[in-house]
């Protein structure tokens, strides 16, 4: 169908993008690479010279990697978990006849548009603070002991936060999916007899199986690097230290860039083990 | 080495020359100096700082120079500063660092020296212990700004409740005793608040001060981790015994602002942090205004008390090229005619504490509260013999070598964790020696 | 009688819905209030909703204290500037993409893609270094080309996701009437691609806007948004949580309401083609 003509007209257009992204990951990969062999001590002089592969066994052999790689995967799952069961829920809510609703879904779609640092400095502390924080009145109106949120809930709590700007994105795009629902299928399977679950499970959620994967590839990649979050709110402490936080304590408050290097090039690798595993699922769905 | 004295003695010289000569050029031919004129200062955002800013006009007024500010919360102010003066990024012409960096930078040849202070300015008149901390080998590198360190403060009424009376040099078996005495749950009254939060500014900072009198310190002569010492393993389980008895729920993610806010609402009978708070417990956002008392930081009788040593200073990266109007914001912001400006404006509560002799001697200044038992708390640190037994390192609650900050962060990560009650004291101990040890082995200590 | 029960319904759709979307919003709307509130109510026990001393001290001092409006302008030149060179670059490739696929276009886009996922942090000394040497570190057009990198990989993606929803039948008439390319993009693909290119657009100019790592760290003072802005109100000694809060609505207000406005066009658009 294309011709040669237009086969090399759409490769001139492909080739800014492609080349600036190139160049956009080549450039930090190839320095970030060239670090990580180099004993590059900013305080100590700077680059004291070829490391081997030091900078490797060391970031690997830190008590603190296994426990990091793990915090990161249970905070993307956690966010990925709760955007989407509430997102799905939400947008069905949304979609429902009722008085308001444009000012409902305004109201829903809101945190999307806030900072996340500035959103991780209210929660820190106008809600989770456990002597003025909003949820410790809560609990001391209903006489419960305030809940030192970032210390005993803490993976729990940066969950909360990053789900709560990021939920509103899922609701959006699953609202959209459901939107194009055909009603009378739905209507159809009514009179046919099936359950509201039945139906949900059997109608609603394949339909919106593709909006799930998007939300699920465009929320890990933002997630993966979820930094402010961690540092506004407990700076790591409490098991919520992720790869990228790692990464930040070695490269700027150890000032190790040879080793925070090494870390980097050890979030790349993870970044795309979690890639290849999501294109996997999200390849197929893309698909059809 | 040479690097500094390549810079500040070749290039710095024609460059300021070249820049005065520019200067002239400029006035003469009436062009506008206002780009040249300019300097960039990054600040952290504490309240001194930012009522210096409210004076700037005062200091364009004077000197013709406009002054751009870059203020920014402390930890971001660290990343950002470091980054630029380890780069030569050039983006500031001060910066405002403690007393933590200027000796490593300025041995590293990253700052001037500020060893051309005018006469006026009277660099004698800066507190010894100061001038101390902001040096390396005797060359001052930075000028304090406000100096600190710390002290008790303590709600005299709770105190006189239960029957106790504070001595101006307490023990921490006192602290702990009068601690239990004026905890009063059902009316949330909580006998002490300290720092718990990690952090090696917040945490850390009390712990490692803390540790300093009960004997402890962070490293031997050879640079090996102590943490595996009965002295850390005392001054650990004491700080958290005594927090879980008498200190608020949670005080493991607690750090300055939470402890402060606490003691302002009446929620703290002791506080023990930086004697800077003690203008903000008896300002007007402080229901307890009337009734705090102010006492030296505690000891155990070993002739180390736990108070630490603190400045915010005004340095000038070697990379700036404005280097004379720099030196002239320094002076004019840490000279004694700020002090006199601000007092004149807002009272004498109000000027930067600690770092001048002379506000000391001043009556007016005498007059204020906490005065005497601040200039009492910063005398009686003393960064170059903080420990009872000798160490390598120099300074109170840290030890100033370049790796300290990242280690102490996650040294003190591991202490949260313990007061939260998620592992115990040994296993914090032993996490905490682990990362010590594999840290300065990185960079080459051991 | 089936009347009654829908309205019944509604009522109770809407109760519920109300109340989800006000629990979602009360971390803005208590920001919101706080902005409001002396210092020592702001910390009140037990906390006072809205009957307290409504005050504009804060909005004074915050305006006093910063330069807001420069803030604001770069947030607004960088956001901008960013989303839409972001957009002129993906638009041809995601449009050759799109209708001249070719077996790599997939592999490619994911790629694409697969560039977002470099830590920030790991790479800031050599981006720092790179933008000493070339002289841009604070420098507006420098975090304008940054940040349109940092987004071009999803502004490509969605834009790819949209073209191709446009069925390809009507290219292939327009070139049976004698379109050449140019007038096929002009005029047969733009008009029918703009909900997405919209959409798009106001995703991006979102991102960008609150992108924080890179606007903190190369910039000081002619370049600094709004994210240095907020930096300068966090966590200072003493009570700062209306002022805190004063300078959150200050820096969010702008982008909340162009949320608002565009809602319906963000909702239209946000597909991914996602929708059949």
């Amino acid at each position: 169908m294309a011709t040669q003509h237009s086969r090399s007209a759409a490769r001139i257009m492909m080739a800014p993008a492609v080349f600036l992204l190139l160049v956009w990951m080549l450039v930090p990969l190839c320095m970030t690479l060239w670090f990580s062999f180099r004993n590059y001590l900013p305080l100590r002089g700077g680059d004291l010279g070829f490391a081997g592969f030091n900078n490797f066994t060391r970031f690997v052999s830190s008590s603190a990697f296994w426990p990091s790689v793990l915090t990161t995967l249970i905070i993307v799952g956690g966010v990925l978990l709760i955007s989407i069961v509430f997102g799905v829920l939400l947008a069905i809510l949304l979609d429902k006849p009722m008085w308001g609703q444009g000012i409902v879904r305004i109201l829903v779609i809101a945190p999307f548009f806030v900072m996340p640092t500035v959103s991780a400095l209210v929660w820190k502390n106008m809600f989770m603070d456990p002597v003025n924080g909003v949820l410790a009145h809560l609990w001391r109106f209903f006489g419960a002991d305030p809940l030192v949120w970032l210390q005993d809930a803490s993976v729990f709590s940066i969950i909360l936060i990053v789900s709560w700007q990021w939920l509103p994105f899922a609701t959006l795009i699953l609202l959209t999916a459901i939107q194009s629902l055909d009603s009378e299928q739905l209507e159809a399977a009514e009179i046919d007899g099936a359950t509201p679950l039945a139906r949900f499970f059997f109608i609603s959620l394949p339909h919106l199986s593709r909006a799930i994967t998007i939300v699920v590839l465009i929320q890990t990649i933002f997630v993966l690097a979820v930094f402010a979050e961690i540092f506004v709110t407990t700076g790591g402490a409490f098991g919520t230290r992720t790869l990228t936080y790692l990464i930040y304590q070695r490269v700027l408050e150890s000032q190790n860039i040879g080793l925070g290097s090494a870390g980097g090039v050890y979030a790349i690798i993870l970044a795309n083990i979690v890639a290849i595993f999501l294109m996997r699922i999200v390849g197929k769905n893309l698909d059809n | 080495m040479s690097y500094t004295s390549r810079f500040s003695g070749g290039l710095f010289g024609r460059l300021s020359c070249s820049a005065s000569a520019l200067t002239l050029l400029m006035t003469s031919t009436g062009f506008a100096d206002s780009h040249a004129q300019t300097i960039t200062i990054a600040t952290v955002n504490n309240g001194d700082m930012i009522r210096m800013q409210g004076y700037t006009d005062q200091f364009t007024e004077e000197t013709g120079i406009s002054v751009e500010w870059v203020t920014l919360e402390e930890n971001v102010l660290r990343q950002r500063v470091t980054t630029d003066i380890t780069t030569n990024g050039g983006q500031f012409d001060i910066m405002t660092i403690g007393m933590y960096e200027t000796p490593i930078w300025g041995a590293a040849g990253w700052l001037v020296p500020l060893d051309g202070l005018s006469e006026e300015y009277n660099v004698d008149d800066i507190l010894p212990a100061m001038r101390g901390g902001l040096s390396h080998d005797g060359t001052l590198y930075a000028a304090p700004f406000y100096g600190e360190s710390s002290m008790i403060m303590y709600r005299t009424d709770l105190m006189e409740a239960a029957g106790l009376e504070m001595p101006d040099a307490p023990t921490w078996e006192f602290i702990r005793e009068a601690a239990a005495a004026m905890t009063d749950r059902d009316n949330d009254v909580n006998g002490i608040c300290l720092r718990g939060k990690a952090g090696w500014g917040e945490g850390g900072a009390l712990i490692t001060a803390m540790s300093n009198s009960f004997g402890a310190r962070w490293f031997d002569m050879d640079w090996n981790a102590q943490f595996d010492t009965q002295p850390w393993r005392d001054t650990l389980t004491f700080f958290n015994d005594m927090m879980q008895e008498s200190g608020p729920a949670g005080f493991a993610t607690n750090g300055f602002n939470e402890n402060l806010s606490m003691f302002q609402q009446g929620l703290c009978g002791m506080w023990i942090d930086a004697t800077v708070a003690a203008s903000f417990v008896t300002n007007e956002d402080s229901t307890v205004a009337d009734s705090v008392g102010f006492a030296l930081a505690p000891d155990n009788g070993l002739g180390r008390r736990s108070n630490w040593l603190w400045a915010w200073a005004l340095a000038i990266p070697a990379g700036t090229q404005q280097q004379d109007a720099a030196m002239q914001f320094i002076e004019w912001a840490t000279g004694t005619g700020y002090i006199d400006m601000v007092a004149e404006n807002e009272g004498w509560a109000n000027v930067p504490p600690g770092a001048r002799i002379s506000l000391y001697e001043n009556p007016n200044y005498q007059e204020v509260p906490f005065a005497q038992m601040t200039l009492d708390s910063i005398l009686s640190a003393d960064p170059n013999n903080s420990t009872v037994e000798p160490t390598p390192y120099v300074g109170v609650q840290f030890a100033a070598i370049p790796e300290f900050a990242g280690i102490a962060t996650e040294v003190s990560q591991e202490f949260s964790a313990y007061y939260a009650g998620q592992q115990s004291v040994d296993e914090a101990l032993e996490n905490a020696q682990a990362i010590t040890n594999e840290a300065m082995e990185a960079a080459g200590y051991r | 009688m089936a009347r009654a029960v829908t309205s019944q319904r509604k009522a109770l759709n809407t109760v519920v819905a109300w109340s989800i979307g006000l629990l979602i919003f009360f971390p803005i709307l208590w920001t919101i209030l706080t902005s409001f509130k002396s210092e020592a109510e702001a910390i009140a026990n037990p906390p006072v909703f809205m009957f307290f001393d409504w005050t504009l001290e804060n909005y004074s001092v915050v305006l006093e204290r910063s330069n807001y409006m420069r803030f604001l302008t770069n947030s607004v030149i960088i956001a901008g500037g960013s989303t839409l060179l972001g957009v002129l670059i993906a638009v041809p490739a995601a449009w050759s993409m799109a209708f001249v696929p070719s077996r790599r276009t997939k592999d490619i886009l994911l790629w694409m893609l697969s560039t977002k996922m470099l830590p920030a942090v790991g790479v800031l000394y050599p981006i720092y270094l790179l933008c000493i040497r070339l002289g841009v570190l604070d420098n507006r057009a420098a975090l304008v080309v940054i940040l349109m990198l940092i987004n071009l990989p999803i502004i490509v993606w969605m834009l790819y996701t949209y073209f191709r929803e446009i069925p390809g039948e009507i290219l292939e008439a327009a070139r049976m009437d004698g379109a050449t390319l140019k007038d096929e993009i002009l005029y047969v693909l733009t008009p029918m691609a703009i909900p997405g290119i919209a959409s798009t657009l106001l995703l991006n100019f979102i991102l960008a806007w609150n992108e924080a790592f890179w606007t903190l760290n190369l910039t000081s003072v002619d370049a600094a948004p709004l994210t240095a802005f907020i930096a300068s109100y966090s966590s200072p000694e003493g009570l700062f949580f209306a002022k805190l809060s004063a300078a959150s609505t200050m820096a969010i207000a702008p982008i909340l309401i162009l949320g608002w406005f565009s809602q319906k066009q963000l909702v239209r658009g946000l597909t991914f083609g996602a929708v059949k």
